[in-house]
Order: C-alpha cells, then structure tokens, then sequence
C-alpha cells in the first residue's frame, strides 16, 4: 500500500534514498541541505545502514565512493561550498566509474553566497566542475514529489551507467512542504555483474563495464590513473588514455535518449519556456493562468546529458524563453542547438520567478 | 611463509626506484597479513597519491588507489559498509600528514577498525624531492634550497593524541621488528599506526650527504633508539643525541572501536 504524507523536500529525498536501498550516507552538515542528513542519521541505522557525519565534504564523497566500492548504494548531501569541495574525488569517481548519488541542494553562491536562499547556480559545476573531460547526470526536480522519484532514478542511473549522478535540488525545493505520495515499492536496478573472463574494465557495446564490488574475490586494482581494462595504470600511452576517456564520455552521451526525461506542454506553441527545478512552477502558474493562449512548456528533469532533441518538440517554436535562478548557465546549452532566439531570464537573490516577470518577458516577444 | 600469492607479479616491473625502501615495507606487510592467515577476498589494500601509494597496486587484492591524502577517509566507507573485510591502508608522509592530515586526525579519534602503514621518507619523492612535513630543520630539498626552516611533524604523536588504538615506529632496516610491529597492528581492534622511516636515496639521500643506500640505511640504523633506552636516558637527565628518534611500540590501548569485525 502506498501512503499519502505531507513531507519537506529534503526529507522526502532521503525517503527516496531509503526506498532505493540506499544502506551508506556519508555527509556534512551544510545549510540548505541538512534535513537529509539528519533524516539519514536517524532513519538508516534502523535499516541495517551506515550514517557517518564526517569530517568536511572532500572526505565525505571519499567515503562515499569507498562504500559503494563494498556494493553498497551510497549518498551523500550538500549546497554550494561543500560542492565546490567534492569536485576532485568527483572526478575520481567518474574515472573510476563508482555508482554514487550526490544530492546538491543549490544556495547563491559563489563563496559562501546565500545559505537560506535557493539558486541554481552549480549547473555548470555539476557537469564540468572536475578537471578533465567525463560525463555526468543530473536531475533536478521541481516537488516534493519529485525529491523522492528521482533520487530514487538518480541511484537507478548511477548503477545502470556506474556514474557519479547528481540530484540538483535548491534551498525551495528541499525545503518547500507538499503532499507526497510514498509508493510501498519502488524500481530498483542494480549494476550488471562482471562476467567470469571479463576484465574489471572491460565494456561491452553499452560501453559500462560490469561491476565486481570489493569481496567477491575478483582481486580489482582501482585507480584514478588513467589504465587499461585490466585496471591497471598506463598512464603514458596516448591511445589508452584516448580509448578510455572517450568510453567514460560516450557511455552517457550516447544513452541520451535513455536517460531523457522531460515533460512537454503544448508542443504546438511559438512561445517556448524551457525550465528545470523551481521556476518550472511559476511558468505552470503562468500557463494555468493563460489557458486562452498557447505558451509552450519544456520541463527537464533530467539536465545531463542535454536532450537536444526535445526541442524538436516544438517544431513551431519561434523563441524559447528561459528562466533560471542563474546567469543563464543552461540556455547557452540550449542555444547551441537551434537556430531560434534564446532569451535568458536570469533570476539572482533566492526569490522565484514571479508570474509578472515572466508575462514582461514574453511581451518583448509578442 | 610464502608472500608470493599475494603479488601482483603481471604488475612489474615495478616503479619504485633503486635502493627505494618502499619495497621492504611491502613485503613486511604482507608478511605480517600471511602470518595473520587473511584470506585475499577479504582485504583490501587502500592507498592516497604518492610513491608509498602505488603499493596497493602490486598486491593481489581488491585495492583503491584513491586521490591525494584522501584514503582514510575512503577506507572509513569501505569499512563501515564490510566491518567484515580487513582493510590496510597505506600512505606516506606528504600524503598523511600534509594534505590529508584532518582525516589521519579523525580516523584515530574514531579508532577506525583499520591499519595505516606510513612509508616516511622526509620527502616528497613521487614530485622530485620538495620538502614535506616531516623533512628536518636543515634539511635540503628542491623547495629548502638553504636548508628547510620549519620544525618536523612526528606522526606518532599525533596519532597517540588523536586516540589511535596502537601506535609503533620502525624503520626499513627493522625488518623482523616492523613485520612484528604490523601483526601488533593487524591484530588490534581500531585504528594501529605504524610508522616507518624509510630510505629515498634518489630524492633525499642526494641533497643530504648520504649519496650510497647503505649510507641512509646506516643513518636509519643509528639515529633509532629504543623507546626504553630512550626513556631511561631521559629519567637519568643524560643528554639525546642530535637526529635520534624512537623506534618501538608507543602506544597500546582498549578504547572503543569502529568498524570492527563482527
């Protein structure tokens, strides 16, 4: 039976977590996201799980990825700084294709920026923000609801594709309080195993190798080395470093269909909205107001990889407008793949798009 | 006793250079887990960024060679998620006790159920030489060209203060001491520390008057002093001479664990 609750964002995502098998969370305390940790602290222990509060976020995410080295489904929590911290071992577990969940509950930034108010300002971080070239996935949900389903995709995608996934939350969204509805189960898809006589980074044509946790006698050398698919460093060998870093690129970008996930409203429209997270809502305020005019909607859920191709969704579209609660860090994405006006609608100081704001900007182009 | 099964022997030849004293470390360590008759599917070797952490690679083992000064607190998720599995950690100088000195602080405090076998050569060897925490006053180094002006870190104090459970020092020339020293280790519940001086003849040696291997294993030979010789001199007020430093076990207690093996 599932169950209807009224909940806060941030303890709905460590529902999620719990729901998805999530057994390790290693974390520190940062605002806007702690209610996960302390959520986790108090709920985990009771389900046979690790909570460590450790001690800052570099060691946080190392924990993290040694945990899910052990086969664990495995978490951590933060906001801009302690983001900023996590970004070397990040990388590190990219390179290492470790299935971890990183959920970013964005506060302005930069530096210590605003620790109470919502921002989406680490879109570009959570993609780029390690040294070297990799991919990622990030979600970014806009409800309470949301907070619970897709971190419980986020583990799903982290193991299908053995990524560093991100749940891109803000400071409104963590800790705005809805209705949810908790289903009594959930999906859960864990890593494909690493077959007798294949290599510990071998890929087949999905280009993921299978995963052989710590203690199933496989004997794996893991390093952020670049290495062959034995595991082994080879670090001087310019095809080897090529050939590796090219597969941990394409075995997400090439499943961008597969990891796509987006909401589209009226795909005939010319006026074409393009959102993620919070301010997706003030445009369905917008269109829920206007229901005499056609406003188009594109919602993402899933951010990274960039589904370029849901634009074509709008086949009418004469401009696509987009507000974030940023400089305007994906419309530069978007405006790289249609020929069409982008016109950012940057939103800076924690407070939301208002309905207003976004009718000015659409009179500009009536 | 045999260690052989525990190699990785497709992984030489090795990068360590000649005359390293890294080699010997490795080979009391595993020493000391075959006499403690783990099995390899339950060990895992976990090391930071340093020529002390391209250890883990040559052990038949599951392993993480993690980022700079980081291991312990990836080993902190790999053991509190497995109690079960018996994990060592290996690590250097600049790697535990510059950039990952907070984690080396927080592992003792928790009396985390690992054991870190610290491979200090006074130097950042991997890089070229440059000074590092532990370098001496005096010392010469790519970045103490007129000699390095800070006071040395001695690690086993920290570890003693921050509440590890077993805390020893050794050197690469203590060989059947050190393997002993790491059974002392590997048997204690929490987290045991073992330090052990080694040589870097190539990157040490060189600027500081001891050009031959046998000059700094001689140097590691006279400069260590037993910790009880060391603490009678003390009591009868008798001077120490200039560079010694303790060798034996410094520490031994009970106190609460984590990630201890159920």
């Amino acid at each position: 039976m599932s169950r209807t609750e009224f909940m806060q964002g941030n303890v709905a995502c460590a529902e999620g977590a719990l729901a998805a098998g999530c057994r390790f969370f290693g974390g520190y305390p940062i605002t806007p996201s702690t209610e996960i940790a302390e959520t986790m602290a108090r709920r985990l222990p009771k389900a046979g799980g690790v909570f460590i509060s450790m001690e800052d976020e570099l060691g946080s995410i190392a924990a993290v990825i040694g945990a899910a080295w052990t086969g664990a489904r495995a978490m951590t929590a933060t906001s801009g700084p302690g983001f900023s911290l996590m970004m070397e071992n990040i990388g590190y577990a990219a390179m290492t294709e470790t299935p971890c969940v990183i959920v970013n509950v964005q506060r302005g930034g930069p530096s210590t920026g605003q620790p109470t108010r919502a921002a989406q300002g680490d879109m570009l971080q959570c993609r780029f923000g390690s040294h070297g070239d990799y991919s990622t996935i990030a979600l970014a949900p806009n409800s309470v609801q949301e907070m619970f389903d897709l971190t419980v995709k986020a583990f799903n995608l982290a193991d299908r594709f053995r990524v560093p996934t991100f749940l891109m939350a803000d400071e409104i969204i963590g800790h705005m309080r809805e209705r949810i509805t908790i289903p009594d189960r959930v999906e859960i898809t864990r890593p494909a195993p690493l077959l007798e006589g294949k290599l510990p980074f071998e890929a087949g044509d999905d280009r993921v190798p299978g995963f052989a946790p710590f203690g199933s006698g496989r004997a794996i050398h893991v390093t952020g080395l670049t290495h062959d698919e034995r595991g082994y460093p080879d670090t001087t060998d310019p095809e080897a470093h090529e050939r590796l870093v090219r597969r941990l690129v394409a075995k997400v970008e090439s499943a961008r269909r597969e990891i796509a996930d987006y909401e589209v409203v009226n795909p005939d429209a010319g006026m074409v909205f393009v959102t993620y997270g919070a301010p997706s809502r003030t445009v369905q305020q917008v269109i829920h107001d206007h229901p005499d005019e056609e406003i188009g909607h594109l919602r993402l859920r899933a951010v990274w990889p960039f589904p370029e191709f849901a634009l074509d969704e709008f086949p009418d579209a004469t401009v696509f407008l987009m507000p974030e609660m940023n400089m305007g860090q994906i419309s530069r994405e978007v405006e790289r793949h249609v020929g069409q006006p982008v016109v950012p609608i940057p939103k800076l100081g924690g407070d939301l798009h208002t309905p207003a704001e976004l009718l000015r900007a659409m009179e500009a182009y009536r | 006793m045999s260690t052989t099964e525990w190699r990785r022997e497709d992984r030489l030849p090795h990068i360590y250079c000649s005359g390293c004293g890294n080699g010997t470390v490795i080979n009391c360590t595993l020493a000391a887990v075959d006499e403690m008759g783990w099995k390899r599917e339950e060990t895992v070797f976990l090391s930071g960024i340093g020529c002390s952490s391209r250890a883990p690679g040559y052990i038949n083992t599951d392993s993480l060679h993690t980022t700079h000064g980081r291991a312990l607190a990836f080993a902190t998720g790999v053991k509190l998620a497995r109690p079960d599995l018996h994990v060592v950690v290996f690590t250097g100088d600049g790697d535990l006790a510059a950039i990952g000195g907070n984690h080396f602080i927080h592992a003792c405090r928790r009396n985390l159920d690992v054991t870190v076998v610290c491979m200090n050569n006074q130097i950042y060897g991997m890089t070229g030489g440059q000074g590092s925490p532990t370098t001496p006053p005096g010392a010469i180094s790519t970045t103490t060209p007129y000699g390095s002006s800070e006071p040395a870190f001695d690690l086993t104090e920290l570890a003693i203060a921050a509440g590890a459970n077993y805390v020893a020092r050794w050197t690469s020339y203590h060989v059947k001491e050190l393997t002993k020293a790491i059974v002392e280790g590997l048997q204690t519940p929490g987290l045991a520390f073992i330090e052990v001086r080694t040589q870097c003849p190539t990157n040490y040696g060189r600027s500081n008057k001891m050009r031959e291997v046998s000059d700094m294993i001689e140097y590691l030979r006279s400069h260590a002093m037993l910790v009880p010789k060391y603490n009678r001199l003390i009591a009868e007020g008798k001077p120490i001479p200039e560079g010694t430093f303790t060798v034996g076990e410094l520490i031994r207690r009970n106190r609460p664990a984590m990630g201890v093996r159920p």
